[in-house]
């Protein structure tokens, strides 16, 4: 069952290629926008870098969560799984991990580029796709929630975002100061496990209260 | 184990929304009045008694308003999240009434907190507004309650938006202390606490005893507010039901129905 979810998901972000290049698009377009429109800001320090690297990773996140369970909804397909799967909570996990594969991964393996066209410098490169690598799960995890709850209404975007960003925002706390103390030279372990600690505590929480909101979608259906 | 059922059986009484129109008319009048006491009491006392700090001069008296508004508005943020709980859990009709009571309450006093910081912080600190810890935790804060105010305006069907509503309030209780932690960790340029429940405060009896009443004072107001926003509520969603029928045409807060019944076959 896992095994076949797992394939399923696999093949379908093989397949709608969308779900990768989409996100990674918009993070290199807003990229461009704040080279265009603050130059000042983009070309000075690493410092900047990590704030705004890691506003706009939460976007490209947020913007793609809508599209989480959409898909999956709109066709019957998530409702099947809810009835089928032994462990429907599991199903849950696969589909947020997919999603993460998709955005997580592809910014963290899209970094190098990035950051220092946002003006991080090349040593802080490592510690910033170390932050982004243990950040990023959290996001689509907690994102999960909101996107479970949301998915059905037809204009449940600025929702989503109403709901999701403040939880987001311990991420960002420590992702940003992984980041400036990675520029800054400095010793980040500290940060490091406090962002572990909240990525374990979504992976904890979220699958679960993600599974209660789709539940309540498909009632609404 | 005899206190162990009468506790149990309050405890769903509690949960029937004809019970508990019932048994809170009392606790009503109760709120309400002890808030109209302990705020006239703490409001004199505070304002006008309560000798003026040797460092801030009089403006720290907003202070009155600022922290009991700041600790309601959180404790009614926590009570959503146990509401939310309770309705997930035993699917108590009534802990959706609660939130959607608790909610409009707890943003107004959110929004009353940051307002009197950032008046208390013009000539303490030089300027309304700075981005200080607990300053964005109570913005966070606010930003949570219009969260879930969205999410209910949003779903038309009672039953969905009630589990819907719960789900987002305990999620997000449970990240306030991660939230919480992580933003003070940023920032910590607000004074510490001036009062917390195991320390004694470091300032003279006469400044804190005014703001003690003031607490105690909101708290009665919320639960005065709060209450009342659920019997309302209570009214307007059972208003088909027959024991509102009743209480409309005046026959009286029904007690046990089996009373009025008994006395009049002892009349036939």
């Amino acid at each position: 069952m896992v095994g076949a979810l797992l394939l399923r998901e696999w093949r379908i972000l093989l397949r709608a290629r969308s779900s990768i290049v989409n996100p990674l698009a918009f993070l290199l377009l807003s990229t461009l926008l704040f080279a265009i429109a603050a130059p000042q800001l983009v070309a000075e320090s690493s410092e900047r870098a990590s704030g705004i690297l890691w506003v706009l990773v939460l976007f490209t996140q947020l913007l793609s969560l809508d599209a989480m369970f959409r898909r999956d909804y709109d066709s019957g397909t998530l409702e099947q799984v809810m009835i089928m799967a032994d462990v429907p909570f599991v199903a849950v996990l696969i589909r947020i991990f997919v999603q993460w594969m998709g955005t997580g991964l592809v910014i963290v393996l899209a970094t190098p580029v990035i950051g220092p066209l946002l003006g991080l410098s090349w040593s802080a490169v490592p510690g910033t796709m170390l932050a982004l690598l243990l950040g990023t799960p959290a996001l689509s995890l907690l994102g999960s929630i909101g996107a479970g709850i949301t998915v059905g209404f037809s204009r449940g975007g600025i929702i989503l975002a109403l709901l999701v960003l403040p939880l987001f925002l311990p991420v960002l706390i420590f992702g940003t100061d992984i980041v400036n103390a990675a520029s800054a030279g400095l010793n980040y372990s500290y940060q490091i496990y406090w962002l572990a600690l909240i990525t374990l505590a979504a992976l904890l929480v979220s699958p679960f209260a993600a599974l209660a909101g789709l539940k309540i979608s498909i009632e609404m259906q | 184990m005899k206190l162990n059922q009468k506790l149990k059986e309050y405890w769903h009484k509690l949960g029937s929304p004809r019970w508990f129109y019932q048994m809170t008319s009392g606790w009503v009048t109760f709120f309400g009045a002890s808030a109209f006491l302990l705020l006239v009491a703490g409001v004199v006392w505070g304002l006008a008694f309560a000798p003026a700090d040797y460092q801030q001069g009089n403006s720290f008296r907003i202070m009155y308003v600022h922290v009991p508004a700041a600790m309601v508005a959180q404790s009614l943020y926590i009570g959503m999240g146990v509401a939310g709980f309770i309705g997930l859990v035993w699917r108590m009709k009534l802990t959706d009434v609660a939130i959607g009571a608790c909610l409009p309450l707890g943003m107004i006093l959110t929004a009353l907190a940051l307002f009197t910081g950032g008046v208390w912080g013009k000539p303490t600190w030089g300027s309304w507004w700075e981005w200080d810890g607990r300053t964005v935790s109570t913005l966070i804060l606010l930003f949570l309650y219009i969260g879930i105010y969205a999410l209910r305006e949003a779903i038309p069907d009672l039953n969905l938006r009630a589990r819907a509503s719960a789900l987002a309030s305990l999620v997000g209780t449970i990240n306030i202390p991660i939230i919480k932690y992580s933003v003070e960790w940023w920032n910590t340029l607000h004074q510490s606490a001036s009062f917390s429940l195991t320390e004694k405060p470091a300032m003279p009896a006469e400044m804190w005893l005014p703001l003690l009443i003031m607490v105690l004072g909101f708290y009665c107001f919320a639960g005065h507010q709060v209450l009342s926003r659920m019997r309302f509520e209570v009214l307007t969603r059972e208003s088909s039901s027959r024991w509102v029928a009743d209480l409309m045409q005046g026959k009286g807060v029904l007690v046990n129905s089996a009373k009025p019944s008994s006395s009049n076959r002892e009349k036939g």
